[in-house]
């Protein structure tokens, strides 16, 4: 048998042709599997289904221990676009009670929202009711690529306090962005405690990872549920409110503008806080939120603003103690310094007028009759007084610093979102109004008596109530008393001491309790308990005075302090006398002297009417 | 010419090649845990269980074993003396499969034998091998000696063809297509295997690369019109001893190349198309004057292979254009370009995430995710290298594929030290069948080749298959131990 040598030589190309196959295969398979770590990704996301396990969001208890914000179930429905085989959409439909053209916009919008993608669950219907619910369950089998998400709604057992409680709202795409723990379609705390406290509520989300076949169907738990993610639940809080307290107070504000603010003053504990106009909290939980939500913004009335520590409002004569306290501190008065009143204040062709009392007076009948004369000749006295200070711009800043260290001009720190400074003018505000040098105390008397450029939130009135109830410090005002497992911060707890000695807050309490006793705040006076209070009617450019009350019970060891701020609501006594004196003797005594009775009807049943837009 | 062949068995054990017979009982232990691992399920059922496709596909083993100690044991020259009868036994079995088959997926190509059914396709293997040898060896048969020579191979090769497409199982059917390297190892012009070739790829890069644009021409048919000027040069290399004229055509066309790049890159706009096939065409004409004038009829061959490539390229586009969208997608689909998740791109997507999800060293036996929840479909099949690929990653994917090209080297050597020409041309057969399944399988799993549904030798569950290639590869090794005691 001859050989051909020539074509045995093809051998080779057949065996080169084979091996060169062989290693492009050997390089695709390098490049399948240790190059591209997306193949490894692919598979984890067909076999293993991660669900989302919502922990339960922290309840909110009152100081009492009243079950105030608890949770309730809801049922989202979710699916997953590429499980999604063609299904009978009308019985789908009619199973939930929608039509095709909101089950169309439904898929629509979901395929347009951030964060879509077609191989993880998507949301297609939020907060199914009990009855879809039940219907739509037995009917999933015929749904593929569909399920059902149990997520927790807040429920509310008292209509009251929605500024402090705040809400829950779908995480907005920002939240998403700004904190790596939301995902589209979670919720977070929107205002109130639900917002300042979401971190402690919310809890950790666990994660359960499910096996699930080519075709959907989940095969069972992973690892046995070894590598599952337990969810933990959030912490519960406990309020400082008394939400009984919080509900009379409400009832007292009613028909009326403005904000009641109680403290307990040796912890810094708001008892109640109130804004109205209000809103009942069980309207933003839920499908009808969206709708009521913006219903809520668009209210002229701006029942979604907390007046009680947004709302920035002269404080008129509420402000008369801080003043007494300074010049006591500075030494401009002692005790037996008296001012004349001659129906007002009368300097430098400026006329700032009072009402009739005797006259001249020292600082404690001042307080008493809350006469505007002495506080301006006071003022005068210090921010004209060169041979002390050097300057009136100089002697301004003192003042200023010192009102500062009781609390006005900048955030107290409460432990709720949105708070207002309120605003406490510096030299340099004037001296760039009115050139600088050029001003003096007549320039700008009127802050002496908590008017002019002088803005206070009722929160930081009613703190410095606290602060003389306490006769010289406060405690950062709070809303949240416990946190479920854990410490308060350490803001919430030490006492804060305003630049003006203790010894001085004494003479001022008894100034305010003689106002109670014999002057301006009458009304407030209860049978058995000794009342300390202050009148302030501020005048504003929106109408009529504002009324406002600021006081604390009993007057030694004192146990609430007061502020209450009716926006137009005239004098000091019309409104804010008999409001705060309310809420202190319903605190206190938990009910109402029969003689007081027809001071509560009044209050309950009077309504002042507005004609101008809410928002101050 | 043959005398007092022994044929004892002691002889044959003898001279058995042990490590082809090594190669062999790897691939099909191998197989069978593989195809425990692609079907087992959560329910924890026994490797050996009957019940089970491993536990079914060990039987099919232990009777392959047996086949194969049977055809060790017949006589070498059984084979050879009764080719012709085998092949034409068969292709009556493949002519009455159609008729007795049940459709089965649309197919008609297994018969029910008591409790197993059996695909005759598989056996046509072999037939066809031995069929082919059988020819080669005939007295005085050289390939190239008469064109009727072609047409009688051909013949053999096509017949199993027809009647196994009756039967609606392309893969099967292309396999035989594998035979033609034979027809190139025993002379058949190497021109034939690479127009082929070429065939395929201006037809792949024409349809495939049509997005951007060069010279405002798609980039693909730019890039093949470049392969054919390459081409043309390459052959006048070859085809021609004058080391003047491919130096003429090399100059021509690197000029012309960066002519044309500086000018692209200047921004001129140039009729792209009208200029290359005018770059070419000059070529062509040289070369044709060159072979003209210097009688070298040899250089027509690039000229000719330059003008039917381009006929060719431009009957592609032009029939390409005129299909319905949904048969250019198809079309597409089927070659990769276009990603369909749902159909036949839906396994291949799967089947490369099955095995890119192996890593290095793979999940581990029986961690497969991809396998464990059918999202691979045929797993245990035609798919059944996804199942090495994810649980033993590209440590065992690589020795699979090592495997297989060790069993056709070795193939290949034992055909070339066989003594009589039917025994290399058998041996060849085997090496082209194993080639085809090889490239064919492995590369429709990671996304390189379209889906041709075929097996991947020894490692795919079915007993047919692995009785087809058993005897195959068996009736080879008792050529092969024989091969001494023929006497020339």
């Amino acid at each position: 048998m001859r050989k051909n040598y020539e074509l045995e030589k093809r051998k080779y190309v057949i065996c080169g042709f084979i091996i060169i196959i062989a290693l492009i295969y050997s390089i695709r398979l390098f490049d399948l599997q240790i190059n591209d770590a997306k193949y490894k990704k692919s598979a984890d996301s067909n076999a293993f289904l991660k669900k989302t396990v919502y922990p339960s969001r922290g309840l909110i208890y009152d100081r009492k221990g009243e079950l105030v914000v608890y949770n309730q179930p809801a049922y989202d429905v979710m699916l997953i676009p590429r499980d999604v085989q063609p299904f009978d959409t009308i019985d789908f439909c009619n199973t939930l009670n929608i039509t095709r053209e909101q089950l169309d916009k439904r898929f629509s919008d979901m395929r347009t929202s951030a964060g879509y993608s077609s191989y993880t669950p998507q949301r297609l219907i939020s907060q199914l009711s009990a009855e879809d619910y039940g219907r739509l369950q037995e009917k999933l089998y015929r749904f593929p690529g569909f399920f059902i998400q149990k997520r927790i709604l807040r429920q509310y057992n008292h209509s009251t306090a929605a500024n402090v409680l705040g809400n829950i709202r779908e995480a907005s795409s920002e939240d998403i962005k700004r904190d790596p723990y939301y995902a589209a379609g979670d919720y977070t705390g929107d205002l109130g405690v639900e917002k300042s406290y979401e971190e402690y509520l919310r809890g950790v989300k666990g994660v359960e990872i499910l096996i699930r076949d080519a075709r959907g169907r989940i095969q069972g738990r992973y690892e046995d549920g070894a590598a599952d993610i337990e969810p933990v639940s959030g912490r519960d809080l406990k309020l400082s409110l008394d939400i009984k307290l919080q509900e009379y107070a409400e009832s007292l504000m009613a028909g009326k503008r403005g904000a009641v603010v109680a403290i307990e003053p040796e912890t810094g504990e708001i008892l109640c806080m109130v804004s109205t106009p209000s809103y009942d909290p069980k309207l933003l939980v839920g499908r009808q939120r969206g709708k009521n939500y913006s219903m809520l913004v668009q209210d002229e009335t701006w029942p979604l603003f907390d007046r009680a520590l947004m709302g920035a409002y002269p404080p008129g004569s509420t402000f008369k103690p801080t003043q007494g306290l300074i010049f006591l501190q500075e030494n401009i008065i002692d005790l037996n310094t008296t001012y004349p009143c001659s129906h007002g204040y009368i300097n430098g062709g400026l006329r700032v007028g009072c009402h009739g009392h005797a006259s001249p007076l020292p600082l404690k009948p001042a307080l008493q009759t809350s006469c505007n004369a002495y506080f301006c000749w006071g003022f005068k006295a210090m921010i004209d007084k060169r041979s002390k200070y050097g300057s009136s711009a100089k002697a301004f800043e003192i003042w200023k610093n010192h009102l500062v260290s009781m609390g006005y001009g900048y955030k107290l720190g409460v432990d709720l979102p949105s708070e207002s400074r309120g605003f406490i003018p510096n030299a340099k505000f004037y001296d760039k109004f009115y050139k600088e040098g050029r001003w003096s105390a007549n320039t700008i008397i009127s802050v002496a008596i908590g008017q002019g450029e002088i803005l206070a939130t009722p929160l930081q009135i009613a703190n410095l109530s606290a602060t003389i109830a306490n006769r010289g410090w406060f405690i950062t005002p709070h809303v949240v008393k416990e946190i479920q497992d854990t410490v308060m911060p350490e803001d919430m707890l030490h006492r804060r001491y305003p630049t003006v000695e203790s010894k001085y807050y004494a003479d001022v309490a008894e100034g305010m309790r003689m106002a109670v006793t014999g002057g301006t705040c009458r009304l407030a006076a209860l049978r058995d308990i000794a009342v300390a209070g202050k009148t302030g009617t501020a005048q504003n450019p929106h109408g009529k005075d504002h009324s406002a009350f600021m006081g604390f019970a009993p007057f030694e060891n004192p146990k609430i302090a007061v502020a209450v701020y009716v926006e137009n609501g005239g004098w000091g006594a019309t409104y804010g006398v008999p409001i705060g004196s309310l809420v202190m003797e319903k605190y206190l005594t938990d009910t109402i002297a029969p003689e007081r009775k027809y001071l509560e009807d009044r209050m309950l049943n009077s309504s002042i009417i507005y004609n101008v837009p809410g928002k101050k | 010419m043959s005398r007092g062949r022994s044929n004892d068995a002691a002889s044959t054990f003898r001279n058995l090649d042990w490590f082809t017979v090594a190669i062999y009982v790897v691939m099909v232990i191998a197989g069978m845990v593989s195809i425990y691992a692609a079907s087992y399920d959560f329910d924890n059922a026994s490797m050996f269980s009957y019940d089970e496709f491993s536990g079914k596909q060990l039987r099919w083993i232990g009777l392959s074993l047996l086949l194969g100690l049977v055809i060790l044991l017949i006589d070498a020259r059984m084979y050879e003396t009764y080719a012709f009868p085998i092949y034409i036994a068969v292709l009556l079995l493949l002519l009455i499969t159609p008729f007795v088959a049940h459709d089965i997926k649309g197919s008609r190509s297994w018969i029910s034998l008591g409790p197993m059914s059996l695909q005759p396709a598989e056996f046509a293997k072999f037939a066809t091998a031995l069929a082919l040898a059988k020819l080669f060896s005939g007295y005085h048969f050289v390939l190239n000696a008469r064109f009727s020579n072609y047409v009688r191979a051909i013949l053999i090769i096509i017949l199993p063809i027809i009647l196994i497409l009756a039967q609606n199982e392309t893969g099967s059917a292309l396999t035989f297509m594998a035979l033609f390297f034979v027809l190139y190892r025993e002379g058949m012009s190497g021109l034939v295997l690479f127009a082929a070739l070429f065939a395929v790829v201006i037809f792949v890069v024409a349809v495939k690369f049509t997005e951007t644009m060069v010279l405002g021409i798609p980039s693909g048919e730019f890039a093949v019109l470049v392969m054919i000027a390459l081409v043309v040069l390459s052959m006048t290399v070859i085809y021609n001893k004058r080391a003047d004229v491919s130096r003429n055509i090399l100059l021509w066309f690197a000029g012309s190349g960066v002519v044309l790049w500086a000018l692209n890159l200047s921004g001129v706009e140039i009729p792209g198309q009208p200029v290359v096939l005018g770059i070419i065409a000059v070529a062509c004409v040289y070369l044709a004057i060159e072979a003209l004038r210097s009688h070298r009829p040899r250089l027509f061959i690039p000229v000719a292979t330059a003008i039917m490539s381009v006929v060719f390229l431009f009957s592609v586009n032009f029939a390409f254009d005129h299909l319905q969208p949904h048969q250019q997608k198809r079309i597409l689909v089927a070659l990769g370009i276009v990603e369909d998740l749902r159909d036949a791109g839906y396994n291949v997507n799967q089947s490369k995430i099955a095995i890119g999800s192996g890593g290095l060293l793979g999940k581990g036996f029986l961690n497969g995710t991809q396998t464990k929840l059918k999202y691979v479909p045929e797993q245990h099949t035609d798919f059944i290298f996804c199942t090495i690929g994810e649980e033993e990653g590209f440590v065992g994917s690589l020795a699979v594929a090592m495997l297989f090209l060790g069993l056709i080297l070795r193939v290949i050597s034992i055909g070339e030290r066989q003594p009589t020409t039917f025994g290399r041309v058998y041996a060849y057969c085997v090496a082209s069948y194993f080639i085809f399944h090889f490239c064919i399988n492995i590369g429709m799993v990671i996304g390189l080749c379209p889906v041709i549904g075929i097996p991947l030798p020894f490692f795919s569950y079915g007993g047919s298959s692995l009785w087809g290639f058993t005897i195959l590869l068996f009736i080879l090794l008792k050529i092969d131990a024989s091969r001494k005691s023929v006497l020339l």
